[in-house]
């Protein structure tokens, strides 16, 4: 499953629907992803927007009970076929969670940990690559005195980068996340906002937010969620200027939600 | 209620002799008296065991060093008596560990069974039976040993089927449940992000349990262990039905022995109290007493592990 498509779309999604249960989570969803950009979701909390990004790298499959219909493309390959490798796909789809969740082993140990389960052992290569993701979230010159102390010693704002380190060592081209600053202070927040905008150079990012000028500051295109529907999807500076719809207009000027 | 909100602020909120306060005082007195009679029980056990266990050196002379390392035990020869018990403390000792050998395995593997690969149908059968297995009296256990296991064992594995070995799977069986229960709450209270993580970045079901869930567990899961061990070095009545309370040093696996326990439970009964044969006993109680304070230790230096992580 390599990137050989020459078109800007890495994700196309259509039609997508989502059952836990008898819950309607998500409902027919149409959603282009475009490569190398930045994909903010905005939306009151439980319309979905988790879920959907769970969606995209299945990691919704776990939960039981749930029901996916429809067609979520990555690479012009329906990965809802359910034939589609786990193990690749999340090669490829990265994730970072709204807490930084390190294992509990060394800062080492857990950079290392994607690219020693997909089979890289040799010593030499893995500090290649533990270095590099470190360095990518600008950890680096805070930890590389200590890469073998336990990665649960460090501060909350450094689990966090800590993770998406973790995240980029299996060099993944899209990297999903679920509100990644909504534990830390603000220095915290902007480190990996900067991050972020420096990210986007490599890879694709799709960040769910419930802060609106994290949207504005970091994304191209906002989509905005309501009760499982997606509202409308456009460019940021389109979104937050003049929304289309008027129900994402109250949402981003506060008067619900 | 009414009349009380309107009584002014001072009277209100300062400490009167209600009734309240006479029930808190008295619940107070409760629980302390028990922790008081807890406390001073295990004192005065320890100190009855420390003076007792020690009269056999002190007043009766046997050689420290003797009673350790000979393998000699003959207390009842008069002419020339011998009390080493080094036999025992290692037949306690083989037991213990080949027993955890077998328990620790399959105890571990059938948490991970429970909470990580069958949660909803696997932990609806293998709960009842670990639970089943925990009622079950030692004494049960011993007889099933003698006329199942010994026999099988002595046709199919030979020598006299009373052995080691014997011992061991029947304490196997029996601390299968302490390792298992422990196991199985270490692994269920890890947090779930740790799978999810894990999930996210490609690892399988069988690289996320190897490589994040069994570490992060360590510590709980050793706990588990050495609580099955602590069990198993106590126990005595299963023992003693099935090992056959040999005096000599076991040579092979299949070959009779005792332990520290077995040898206190068949002895007590005809040996008088204040006797130099009765004394000993009390200092193989010592031993097993010294051994589950370091086995405690050894839990509580594990726990101090845990909270680090
Ligand atoms: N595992 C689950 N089982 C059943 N229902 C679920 C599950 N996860 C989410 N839901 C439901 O699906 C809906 C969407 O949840 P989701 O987590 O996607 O919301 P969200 O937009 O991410 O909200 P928030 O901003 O609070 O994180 C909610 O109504 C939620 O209760
Ligand atoms: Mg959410």
């Amino acid at each position: 499953m390599s990137i050989q498509t020459l078109t800007r779309e890495i994700f196309d999604v259509k039609d997508l629907n989502l059952w836990y249960g008898d819950h309607h989570a998500l409902k027919g969803i149409y959603f282009p992803i475009q490569k190398k950009e930045v994909t903010a979701m905005i939306g009151p909390s439980g319309c979905g927007k988790s879920t959907f990004l769970k969606t995209l790298n299945l990691m919704n499959k776990m939960i039981a009970n749930v029901k996916i219909t429809g067609e979520v493309k990555f690479d012009g390959q329906n990965i809802l076929h359910p034939k589609t490798d786990l193990v690749e796909l999340r090669k490829h789809v990265g994730m970072v969670f709204q807490k930084g969740n390190p294992f509990p082993q060394s800062i080492y140990d857990n950079v290392a940990y994607g690219p020693r389960i997909h089979g890289i052992k040799k010593k030499t290569h893995l500090d290649e690559i533990v270095t590099k993701a470190l360095m990518d979230v600008a950890l680096w010159d805070e930890v590389k005195d200590r890469l073998t102390a336990p990665a649960l010693g460090l501060s909350g704002g450094q689990q966090q980068r800590l993770c998406i380190a973790r995240a980029l060592a299996t060099k993944p081209d899209v990297l999903l996340m679920d509100e990644p600053t909504s534990a830390l202070d603000p220095i915290s927040t902007l480190k990996i906002e900067e991050l972020i905008f420096e990210l986007k150079e490599k890879y694709t990012i799709v960040i769910v937010t419930h802060n609106m000028q994290q949207a504005a500051r970091v994304s191209d295109k906002t989509a905005f969620f309501l009760m499982g529907e997606l509202i409308e999807l456009s460019e940021t500076s389109t979104i937050f200027s003049m929304p289309k719809d008027s129900r994402t207009e109250d949402y981003i000027t506060g008067r619900f939600g | 209620m009414m009349e009380k909100l309107l009584l002014p602020a001072k009277d209100r909120l300062l400490k009167s002799k209600s009734s309240r306060l006479d029930g808190e005082f008295r619940g107070k007195l409760i629980v302390l008296l028990c922790a008081a009679i807890m406390i001073s029980a295990t004192i005065a056990i320890t100190i009855f065991l420390g003076t007792k266990g020690l009269q056999s050196f002190t007043k009766n002379g046997i050689s420290f060093i003797e009673f350790l390392t000979s393998t000699k035990w003959n207390p009842t020869d008069k002419a020339n008596p011998a009390y080493g018990v080094l036999p025992f403390i290692f037949g306690s000792f083989a037991v213990t560990f080949l027993s955890a050998l077998i328990a620790a395995p399959l105890g571990i593997g059938g948490a991970i069974f429970m909470t990580e690969i069958a949660p909803s149908w696997g932990r609806k059968i293998l709960q009842p039976v670990v639970e089943l297995l925990v009622g079950i009296p030692s004494v049960v256990y011993g007889f099933i040993g003698l006329t199942v296991l010994v026999p099988f064992i002595r046709e199919h594995a030979g020598g006299l089927g009373f052995s080691l070995l014997s011992g061991t799977i029947v304490l196997a069986i029996m601390i299968l449940p302490t390792i298992t229960t422990i196991a199985t709450d270490a692994m269920s209270s890890l947090p779930n992000h740790l799978r999810e993580g894990s999930y996210a970045l490609g690892a399988t079901r069988w690289q996320t349990i190897r490589k994040v869930l069994v570490p992060a567990a360590l510590p709980s899961l050793l706990t588990a262990i050495i609580l099955g061990m602590a069990r198993a070095f106590g126990e005595a009545l299963a023992v003693q039905m099935v090992i056959g309370n040999v005096r000599d040093m076991p040579s092979s696996i299949l070959d009779a022995s005792a332990t520290l326990t077995t040898i206190i439970t068949l002895n007590m009964g005809h040996t008088t109290y204040g006797s130099v044969e009765n004394n000993t006993l009390w200092s193989m109680g010592l031993i097993l007493l010294i051994m589950s304070f370091a086995f405690i230790l050894l839990i509580r230096y594990l726990s101090s592990r845990r909270k680090l992580r």
